[in-house]
């Protein structure tokens, strides 16, 4: 049993560390979530040129370093630490769609482009409360070259610059799981119009995406079009695990951080830190940053067997919700604590620790809140697939 | 980073499966899974009986060394074995104080003497051993400790007074280990000795304290000049505390994935109850189940990590919050349980003090949390040395 890190994961996390306390410092976070991009393109092109962090899943076969998912997960938390902002896991996502459903073309085609530096993401539902196959509403309608794809989509994560959008589209006339397909476009599509939607957290831009008529060919169906709901359901299992581990580094950073502060601020002729009543606290927070480091890794390993076939959609969908419910409300009990602990500071503007509450809450709605998730263990739970 | 262990392991692993199909079933049958905690009164007899065939199996002391009769399992031989003990429903074992705590602790510092004295006992699962560290001043603060040693010149040998408490399992023991003040002008952490008393002998009294469960795994023993041998002292007068804070340290955790398949089955029974009397179709009681399955999810990660860290024996953060987590997770479900029968869970099962499986996990859970270091010393020991705040000041009392 090696429920550890190897040499190799661990320099490739030093080195992780190294770049990202270099590019994703506070100001740096801070100035670039002011801009329309909402993250530092020289960053992303260092990451892509010096770091070969595009490459991570990518196969070997296609210039890609062919590693695994424990990898990737390590750089998502450390991502998470320190708020960085570029579609980083978005991309990650449709590359590991184009690992596990694209056709041999599909990924030479695509494998090539995000290996020069073109991001991607994801997009699904429009008005539902809910990530899932049945709540799509965009529409794919066959044509006699490929389909035509039209609707809205909300809450795409870099979806205003993203060079490429996987997205998911329904037969018409489908209804639940059924008919649904997933449909790679070029965001340059004729008839695909994008906005930024402004949010509560600035530090992972949303965006609107609305495709009127958008003609794609019969080649950009990834998987079994009009079969893929199940298909959607473990990409979006996938993120789920990729959210979760930014949000364990996120939890990390809010507890370091606040244990920093306390040790420096004085009240009564002590240490705030020396008080047990906020001792307790930070005890309480750090269990759960721990417990979140215990499922994320587990989660990380639970997709590389999904990836190679050894554990079947159920298996990843219980890893999946296990993860993103328990770290989804670890992140925002850990930074909430956290501006409670810095006091007056903690809600003022130039304190960090109120980025992190931020993007708890971003990160907690994104692809389903800690009850929902619950609520779909509970279901496998007492039908006995779990 | 792998979830799987590798082949021989799970050679290893069906070897103990096999032996304990083949052996826990006649006789033994009446006891399987019996004697776990708040159960640790039922069927002494059968479960000393059952120690006995462990060792005639060679699943005794199977950490140790060859050298000393183990048998000389890895960590993950040692987490497969308790695993599919716990599968198998083994009984709550009598000899794991001797095995997991003393038989390493006298390898690490023991005399040659003392080696030879106490392992093969313990090895062959004949001799069993209890804890005396906490008295009624040294709860939480464990190094408060009164009782006294004071070598007896005349006699040669140690004689000790003073009293200890919740002793598990004292009554059955033949050996006590007792962390006792040799030097009577000290105070806290110094001036301590670690002593191997035998409990059978005129200077010791031992009586039960009945708890909420209406059952008594729990004693007082009082040492009233209790004798104990100039040999059976380990490490020198003084070094005391040195040796209890080691012998706390040994045992690394590799029962917890065994713990854990024991709290696998109560929250299988919660969840069957919760199907058959419709609690499971209640938004709250259903998120509570997800709950507690994730919990227990995380803490066997939790586990793995802990065991796959380092050799060192220092304690990471994952190991850190390991008591504070399973003992919340562990009374919550017991919560869960009552919660899930609803009005049922007030009935007993027999007069006068009848009671079933949950209900005695609700009421036992709630010394989870407290024995072993409280949460709230749990809490402490988290915030000062994984997170580097300032240590809670002693009193001057």
């Amino acid at each position: 049993m090696e429920f550890a890190f190897t040499e190799e994961q661990v320099m490739i996390f030093d080195t992780a560390d190294a770049f990202l306390s270099e590019v994703s410092t506070a100001p740096a976070i801070r100035e670039s979530m002011q801009t329309d991009l909402g993250y530092d393109p020289q960053v992303w092109d260092r990451l892509c040129q010096e770091m070969y962090w595009q490459a991570i899943l990518i196969p070997e076969t296609h210039e890609g370093l062919g590693l695994g998912f424990v990898e990737l997960v390590g750089i998502l938390e450390r991502m998470g630490m320190r708020l960085f902002n570029a579609p980083f896991a978005d991309t990650a996502a449709v590359i590991t769609a184009l690992l596990k459903w694209g056709g041999e073309k599909q990924q030479a085609e695509y494998f090539a482009r995000l290996m020069a530096g073109e991001s991607a993401t994801v997009a699904v539902i429009d008005r539902a409360r809910q990530w899932s196959a049945d709540a799509v509403t965009a529409t794919a309608t066959p044509t006699d070259s490929g389909y035509e794809l039209s609707g809205t989509y909300r809450f795409v994560s870099h979806g205003h610059s993203a060079d490429m959008v996987l997205v998911a589209a329904r037969a018409p006339g489908s209804e639940g799981s059924q008919g649904v397909g997933l449909f790679l476009v070029d965001t340059n599509a004729e008839g695909l119009s994008r906005k930024r939607t402004p949010t509560m957290d600035q530090t992972r831009p949303l965006a609107e995406l609305t495709l009127d008529k958008v003609n794609v060919a019969a080649t950009a169906s990834l998987g079994c079009p009009g079969n893929s709901g199940e298909a959607l359901t473990q990409l979006l299992d996938v993120l789920s695990v990729f959210v979760s581990a930014d949000q364990l580094g996120g939890s990390q950073a809010s507890l370091d951080m606040t244990v920093d502060y306390l040790q420096e601020r004085v009240q009564f002729g002590r240490t705030i830190a020396s008080f047990q009543a906020v001792k307790h606290k930070c005890a309480d927070m750090m269990l759960k940053v721990e417990a979140s480091r215990s499922i994320v890794y587990y989660a990380a390993c639970a997709i590389d067997e999904w990836v190679q076939g050894r554990y079947d959609a159920a298996q990843l969908a219980e890893a999946a919700s296990m993860s993103k419910a328990y770290c989804s409300d670890a992140f925002f009990f850990v930074s909430g604590c956290g501006i409670q602990l810095f006091g007056g500071v903690g809600i003022t503007e130039e304190y960090d620790i109120q980025l992190y509450f931020k993007r708890a809450k971003a990160t907690e709605t994104f692809l389903g809140a800690g009850a929902e998730h619950r609520e779909r263990i509970a279901h496998m739970l007492l039908a006995g697939e779990c | 980073m792998k979830l799987t262990f590798s082949a021989e392991d799970e050679q290893f692993r069906q070897e103990v499966a096999n032996w304990l199909a083949n052996n826990l079933c006649g006789d033994f049958e009446p006891i399987r899974f019996r004697g776990g905690p708040g159960d640790e009164h039922s069927f002494v007899a059968e479960r000393k009986a059952w120690e006995k065939k462990l060792a005639e199996g060679g699943w005794t002391a199977i950490g140790w060394p060859k050298e000393y009769g183990g048998r000389g399992c890895s960590i993950e031989q040692q987490v497969i074995f308790n695993e599919e003990y716990a599968r198998a429903g083994g009984p709550g074992r009598m000899g794991h104080i001797g095995e997991t705590l003393v038989g390493p602790t006298l390898i690490a510092y023991g005399t040659g003497e003392q080696k030879e004295k106490y392992l093969p006992g313990i090895r062959a699962g004949k001799d069993l051993w209890c804890q005396g560290y906490s008295e009624p001043s040294a709860g939480s603060d464990l190094a408060n400790v009164k009782t006294k040693a004071q070598f007896d010149e005349a006699s040669k040998q140690w004689l000790l007074n003073g009293q200890k408490v919740w002793t598990s399992l004292a009554h059955e023991s033949q050996f006590c280990f007792v962390v006792a003040r040799t030097d009577p002008a000290s105070t806290g952490q110094k001036g301590l000795g670690f002593f191997l008393v035998d409990m059978d002998q005129p200077g010791v009294t031992i009586r039960p304290i009945p708890q909420l469960t209406g059952t008594a795994e729990f004693n007082e023993v009082f040492f009233d000049d209790a004798v104990c041998s100039a040999g059976d002292i380990v490490g020198a007068p003084g070094d005391g505390w040195r040796v209890a804070m080691a012998l706390l340290g040994f045992e690394r955790g590799v029962s917890t994935l065994g713990q854990q398949m024991l709290f696998q089955s109560e929250l299988d029974d919660i969840v069957k109850i919760a199907k058959e009397n419709g609690a499971a179709n209640d938004p709250s009681i259903r998120q509570r189940l997800a709950d507690a399955h994730i919990g227990l999810r995380i803490m066997r990660y939790n586990s793995m990590r802990m065991m796959s860290g380092g050799e060192d024996g220092s304690l990471q953060k994952e190991a850190m919050i390991y008591k504070l987590y399973w003992a919340s997770w562990h009374r919550n479900l017991g919560k869960l349980a009552m919660d899930v029968l609803g009005p049922e869970s007030e009935l007993l099962t027999d007069a006068p003090y009848e009671l079933n499986r949950l209900q005695s996990l609700f009421l036992f859970t709630r010394a989870d949390t407290i024995y072993g270091g409280t949460n709230q010393i749990q809490r402490n020991l988290i915030a000062e040395r994984a997170l580097g705040m300032p240590r809670e000041p002693r009193g001057t009392v």
